[in-house]
């Protein structure tokens, strides 16, 4: 009878229409938000990621993320670099600064001085120009956005010179990073360069990014670390985590777009259940004959789940389709540059998808199992 | 000629606000296999009701029906469904074909229902559709046929499955009279033999003289049975 109701349902194709609508319109709403939120929080640990070449970030105990965070006494350095397990340590600093390009525009952002023998911490794609290029003298190298965000273009900036912090800094190239969550505008430098460039305090020293040795678990040397130095240390996959968890914990992100995601399963569940109820009411009488001629209730339950898993397959592979069209037709755009979907996000996704329609199915198909054969007689 | 259902002091009692209203009256009648037994009455005389029960759509109050030897209402409902779609055709005053099956689908449903491969149902629907003179519409959609062909693919669906028991509801209400006439003759050739029985609920006085047995029925109970229409219903 599966056939017989499959038939029912794509026979009224306004209903049928309405429905695969309503559930592709969840899907993608739910998952395009979904995959957004995601994203943005992984934002939030861009930092961490933009170097893969260290697994323990070491901090001022105060320090809570790569942007919240005291400055620390050059001599912890070299602290880290006598614990036992630590292969290498390299100093990184991290400030705020302004800048201002040769057309007069002033932006805010972030210095980024890296240890002058490896610069360990820079981004390893190039857009333009060589990692070499920063031994020059008084010159950055700035992220893809960046450039975009100050001259409107991510290549062809190479050569000019900006005003930062009043002294004269000259891009030697663009790296691929990916952006912050405020996608600010980042300069990486040397580190001797970054300390002429930021004015500061005492302490200079934002990070020290260390590497364990072959073999040891980062968990047990930031022990270590913490135990010999004093200073607070977080393996990079903790360090990425405290990142994104300061976004849940401080802005009203998660509730903006979790307000968004239940808006999308109410809309769905609106949309399908109200079509839903509509076709099982318009069709009740041939239910009632249905069930007179000899169809029992189990047969019908079963053919309303034909009928909504049939609506569910085809709305969910809609929706899923355009969410993923959407986020891969956007993510050359700043806004959302490396955005992508994790295989999580249409999992969860096909879990409200399924309660949408289990709901809905169920409070359409009430009034069929409740009715009596008999009455299609009256 | 065989007693084809043997109904029992059956009563029938509906809920109505917070009382109980008696529609059948311990109802006890008989009704013959190879007989087209009409049931008539007024609005609200309980044809409706007594038929629902007959067909074993409908519990009754009391009392018990017994078709073809089975008392039905000592079936369990899932023996009950099994049973109306082995031994009942039910044919509908509106018809209620799916819409969106051709005539041939919507004959084939009790077929289909009962775990018949569609394709084989399909064409048993079609040879009865022929036989109804009506094959040349087995592929088109009910929207697209007359009430009278509708109706047809109706009684095609009520029979496809050979049941020994077919009852109709006001089969030719919707119908002209030449149409009605038809239908009638229809169900007498087709579904009606000597190890069957066919029961029609009608207001019809059009059709009144198509019937072997009219049993007559006011206020839940059964005034008059006999083979001609009793002088006060015209």
């Amino acid at each position: 009878m599966n056939w017989v109701a499959i038939r029912m349902l794509t026979g009224d194709r306004v209903k049928f229409l309405g429905l695969v609508f309503g559930i592709a319109f969840s899907t993608l709403l739910i998952t395009q938000q979904l995959t957004i939120f995601v994203n943005l929080l992984m934002r939030g640990a861009s930092a961490v990621y933009n170097v893969p070449t260290a697994n323990i970030w070491v901090m001022d105990p105060v320090g809570r993320t790569s942007d919240v965070t005291l400055p620390m006494p050059s001599t912890a350095l070299d602290k880290v670099r006598g614990v036992p397990g630590v292969a290498y340590a390299v100093p990184m600093l991290r400030s705020a600064a302004t800048v201002r390009t040769p057309e007069g525009k002033v932006e805010g952002v972030t210095v980024v001085g890296l240890d002058d023998a490896t610069l360990i911490g820079l981004p390893s794609k190039m857009i333009e120009g060589s990692r070499e290029s920063l031994a020059a003298p008084d010159t950055v190298i700035i992220d893809g956005v960046g450039a975009n965000k100050l001259f409107g273009k991510m290549t062809g900036v190479s050569g000019t010179r900006l005003e930062l912090n009043d002294r004269r800094a000259v891009i030697a190239g663009v790296v691929d990073a990916t952006p912050s969550f405020t996608a600010g505008v980042i300069l990486y430098t040397r580190y001797s360069n970054a300390l002429n460039f930021v004015p500061g305090t005492r302490n200079r020293l934002t990070f020290v990014l260390a590497q364990t040795d072959a073999g040891r678990a980062p968990a047990d040397v930031v022990k270590a670390i913490e135990a010999r130095t004093g200073l607070r240390a977080r393996t990079s996959e903790d360090f990425a985590r405290d990142g994104i968890n300061f976004i849940v914990e401080n802005t009203g992100i998660p509730i903006n777009f979790g307000i968004t995601v239940v808006l999308g399963a109410i809309v769905g569940i609106a949309i399908v259940g109200l079509t839903f109820s509509l076709f099982i009411r318009d069709n009740i009488k041939q239910f009632g004959a249905l069930k007179a001629i000899g169809v029992t209730n189990g047969t019908i339950r079963v053919m309303v789940a034909a009928q909504s898993a049939l609506v569910a397959l085809i709305g969910y592979g809609i929706g899923l389709f355009m969410a993923a069209a959407f986020i891969s037709g956007t993510s050359g755009a700043d806004a959302f540059k490396g955005f992508y979907m994790p295989w999580q996000i249409p999992v969860i996704t096909a879990g409200i998808v399924i309660v949408i329609i289990f709901l809905t199915g169920l409070i359409a198909l009430r009034p069929v199992l409740k009715m009596e054969p008999a009455e299609v007689f009256r | 000629m065989n007693a084809a259902i043997i109904i029992d002091q059956v009563t029938k009692d509906f809920a109505v606000g917070g009382d109980s209203l008696r529609v059948l009256h311990g109802i006890t009648a008989s009704i013959n296999s190879g007989e087209l037994t009409y049931l008539i009455g007024e609005s609200g005389s309980g044809k409706t009701t007594l038929i629902s029960i007959i067909a074993g759509i409908l519990y009754p109050t009391s009392g018990g029906v017994q078709v073809f030897g089975t008392d039905i209402y000592k079936l369990t409902d899932t023996e009950l469904v099994r049973f109306r779609l082995a031994t009942i055709g039910f044919i509908f005053q509106q018809y209620n074909l799916l819409p969106t099956l051709t005539a041939a689908e919507n004959a084939a449903i009790p077929l289909i229902a009962g775990g018949m491969k569609r394709a084989d149902a399909v064409d048993r629907a079609k040879a009865l559709l022929d036989k109804l003179n009506i094959g040349n519409q087995a592929d088109k959609y009910p929207r697209a046929m007359s009430g009278g062909q509708q109706q047809r693919v109706a009684i095609a669906r009520a029979l496809v499955h050979e049941p020994r028991l077919v009852v109709c509801d006001e089969p030719t209400a919707a119908l002209d009279a030449r149409s009605g006439r038809r239908v009638m003759d229809l169900l007498r050739d087709v579904a009606l033999a000597a190890d069957r029985a066919v029961i029609i609920v009608t207001h019809d006085n059009r059709i009144f003289d198509l019937a072997d047995r009219i049993l007559a029925m006011e206020d839940g109970r059964i005034t008059s049975d006999g083979a001609h229409m009793p002088q006060d219903h015209g």
